[in-house]
């Protein structure tokens, strides 16, 4: 197992850039989500990792080794394709064995590992199948299989569960980072599912338009989005963003929305101009003694809580709120934002003002 | 699953579909009927009118496909040790002995090595070719494959002077060498475009797979690229084996000696002591068989390749 050190990372396709100087270090033995929208350049960032792809600039160190310049066979690492891409043309045990295979390990030390990775797979059973009539899960296992038969030190999956059903997917993604508990692979993992990057991550690294945005624990960045794009990419409903335009000062713990002071983390840094402040919707509370209020336009009952979208004097904002609570749309409430977890964004640039809360956060 | 449903035809349109089907394959296996039955007449049968459907077979057509004859006196005859082999009586009984073996057997061998190494060429480069294009940045990909193309935009033979006086030049005239880089080079166009769509279908992830599991790009070829192209390389090969196979023009040109294919030769049967139908019957029907085979061998993979990528999996 080993660690992964990105430095610089560039990729060009002609005059398309997919990948703009990505640095980041993926952990001995860590679980690591590479999360974005479609196009972000997440994939051809893991394909670059794998070998499938040569960057055009920057290092890729595993375990302290330059592999930038190395194509896919000499860096031992195995893959997990979307299409799972088993070899259509040989039955299950042939395709878990072919890494061994290539490597020229005796035969009756390649049975043995197969033998010993189908019962970690609960696969047994179908060793002998041609793949072509498999079911989407027993495809998905044989395509783990031969993942994890070589003992690489890396596993790269680019987005593993993506052709699964949802139902099943669910299932495959615990039996997936279950595995990873046990083998404590270091493993890098494309989704661009924000709900199963935070679920199965140890660390998350966003992306958008070529750039790393963030980088951190799911928790930091679900609580301090570095960026506009991170706040409003995780998280469902997204987080709120009030504009207004303002001034904030450095060591100031609130801002004016208005002619409402709003109290935030203490900033650490001071921005005048197009200010956005951002704010979860469960961190909104509707209570009639706040003096910031909103109009109630819609409720959405989701069982124990409840979802109410108000307009302010600065946007649309929406609570998560108890589904107790009433709110009848029409209806004037006051709201209170909880301080301790509100983010200020630079409008024109797009990025969070350093407070208190958010020090440690690692930028892209 | 999908929401297409395949409405049962009726009673009616499968009788009309059957007689149809029908027609067609009497049209068509018509005159191979009797070129096949024609090469077992005997000459008088094979052009009496009325054309005789039933008769009484005989060898004879293919006797004298394989053998060079000579005329004989009845006094000739009579000095000569009788025929101690079936050839020799039936030869004899017409008043005719054997000289030798005919050049059929040398011309067959001929269209087998030239017709098969060529299409063993074509396979093995427009493969390659087809890989290339399809897998890899190549500059000017689309001009050069447009290139390719435009060597089939007009006839062949066309360029058969200069062909010709290349071929003198270089020593190719009449060698075997020559006529299978010949029918390669009219081949390898077509194999490059049929192959290419077939590798493009090869999903690019099976090769990476086998690149990650420690292959090198040359085995993630042979041993993932080529068993998936495995259908599109046999309805590939039996086109370029059909064109090499019955190819005549270039063949009447360039060969006569040495590497002469069969085409040219059958009809210079006719020519030898009157027309000898029976024997170009013969001879066409040898001729039928290794294309035949060959289809046959690979039909499975033919009838998978022609309906390859018509079906959205």
């Amino acid at each position: 197992m080993a660690e992964i050190v990105i430095r610089n990372l560039r990729k060009e396709f002609g005059a398309f850039t997919a990948v703009q100087g990505s640095s980041f270090t993926i952990r001995d033995g860590e679980f690591f989500m590479l999360l974005g929208p479609s196009g972000c350049g997440k994939t051809t960032t893991l394909r670059m990792i794998a070998g499938l792809e040569l960057p055009t600039s920057g290092q890729i160190l595993i375990d302290g080794e330059d592999v930038s310049q190395r194509p896919a066979s000499q860096r031992d690492i195995a893959m997990v394709f979307q299409m799972f891409a088993l070899y259509p043309h040989l039955n299950v045990r042939r395709n878990i064995s072919y890494p061994l295979v290539s490597q020229g390990m005796p035969r009756a030390q390649v049975q043995a590992k197969v033998a010993e990775v189908a019962r970690i797979l609960g696969i047994e059973s179908i060793l002998d199948k041609p793949v072509g009539g498999l079911s989407g899960g027993d495809r998905q296992r044989v395509a783990l299989g031969r993942a994890i038969v070589r003992q690489p030190k890396a596993f790269m999956m680019d987005e593993p569960l993506g052709a699964l059903d949802a139902e099943f997917r669910e299932h495959m993604s615990e039996e997936l980072r279950a595995l990873h508990d046990r083998m404590k692979a270091t493993t890098v993992y494309v989704t661009h599912d924000q709900l199963e990057a935070m679920q199965m991550g140890d660390k998350i690294v966003v992306m958008n338009h070529g750039v790393v945005e963030q980088f951190g624990t799911p928790q930091d960045i679900y609580d301090h989005p570095a960026t506009l794009f991170v706040a409003d990419f995780i998280g469902s409903p997204s987080m709120n963003f009030l504009a207004f335009e303002g001034h904030a000062a450095a060591g100031a713990t609130s801002v004016s929305l208005g002619d409402t002071a709003m109290a935030l983390p203490e900033l650490q840094e001071a921005a005048t101009g197009s200010l956005v402040l951002g704010v979860r919707p469960e961190h909104v509370a509707l209570s009639d003694a706040s003096p910031y209020r909103g109009r109630v336009i819609a409720t959405e009952y989701l069982g124990t809580t409840q979802i109410v979208t108000l307009t302010t004097a600065h946007g649309q904002i929406k609570a998560r709120t108890a589904a107790s609570q009433i709110a009848h749309p029409g209806e004037t409430v006051g709201l209170a934002l909880n301080p301790r977890t509100l983010s200020l964004f630079d409008a024109t640039t797009g990025r969070a003002l350093r407070t208190a809360a958010n020090a440690g956060v690692h930028h892209g | 699953m999908s929401a297409y449903s395949i409405t049962e035809p009726s009673k009616a349109s499968k009788w009309v579909a059957g007689i149809l089907v029908t027609l067609y394959m009497v049209i068509t296996l018509l005159p191979l009927a009797w070129i096949i039955s024609t090469g077992f007449k005997t000459g008088p049968d094979s052009i009496s009118y009325p054309p005789k459907v039933i008769f009484s077979p005989s060898i004879e057509g293919y006797v004298n496909l394989f053998t060079d004859r000579t005329r004989a006196t009845p006094e000739q005859l009579a000095t000569m040790p009788p025929p101690d082999n079936f050839v020799d009586e039936i030869v004899q009984r017409r008043g005719e002995v054997v000289t030798g073996p005919s050049r059929f057997g040398e011309r067959f061998l001929n269209s087998i090595i030239i017709g098969f190494g060529s299409t063993a060429l074509s396979i093995v480069l427009g493969t390659l070719a087809a890989y290339a294009f399809s897998r890899f940045k190549v500059p000017l990909k689309d001009d050069l494959l447009f290139f390719i193309l435009s060597t089939r935009m007009m006839p062949p033979i066309a360029v058969a002077i200069p062909i010709f006086l290349m071929y003198r030049q270089l020593g190719l005239s009449d060698t075997h060498l020559g006529m299978i880089l010949l029918y390669t080079g009219v081949n390898i166009s077509l194999a490059v475009w049929l192959l290419k769509g077939f590798i493009d279908e090869i999903p690019r992830e099976y090769e990476e797979a086998a690149l990650i599991d420690g292959y090198t790009r040359f085995q993630a070829f042979r041993k993932v690229v080529l068993p998936q192209a495995a259908t599109g390389i046999a309805s590939t090969a039996i086109f370029c084996l059909i064109f090499a196979w019955n190819e005549y023009a270039f063949a009447v040109l360039l060969t006569s000696g040495n590497a002469q294919t069969a085409p040219p030769f059958i009809p210079t049967i006719i020519g030898v002591g009157g027309q000898d139908w029976p024997a170009v019957a013969a001879g066409a029907t040898l001729f039928l068989l290794p294309v035949m085979i060959f289809t046959i061998l690979l039909r499975k993979h033919l009838l998978r390749g022609i309906t390859f990528g018509a079906v959205r999996k």
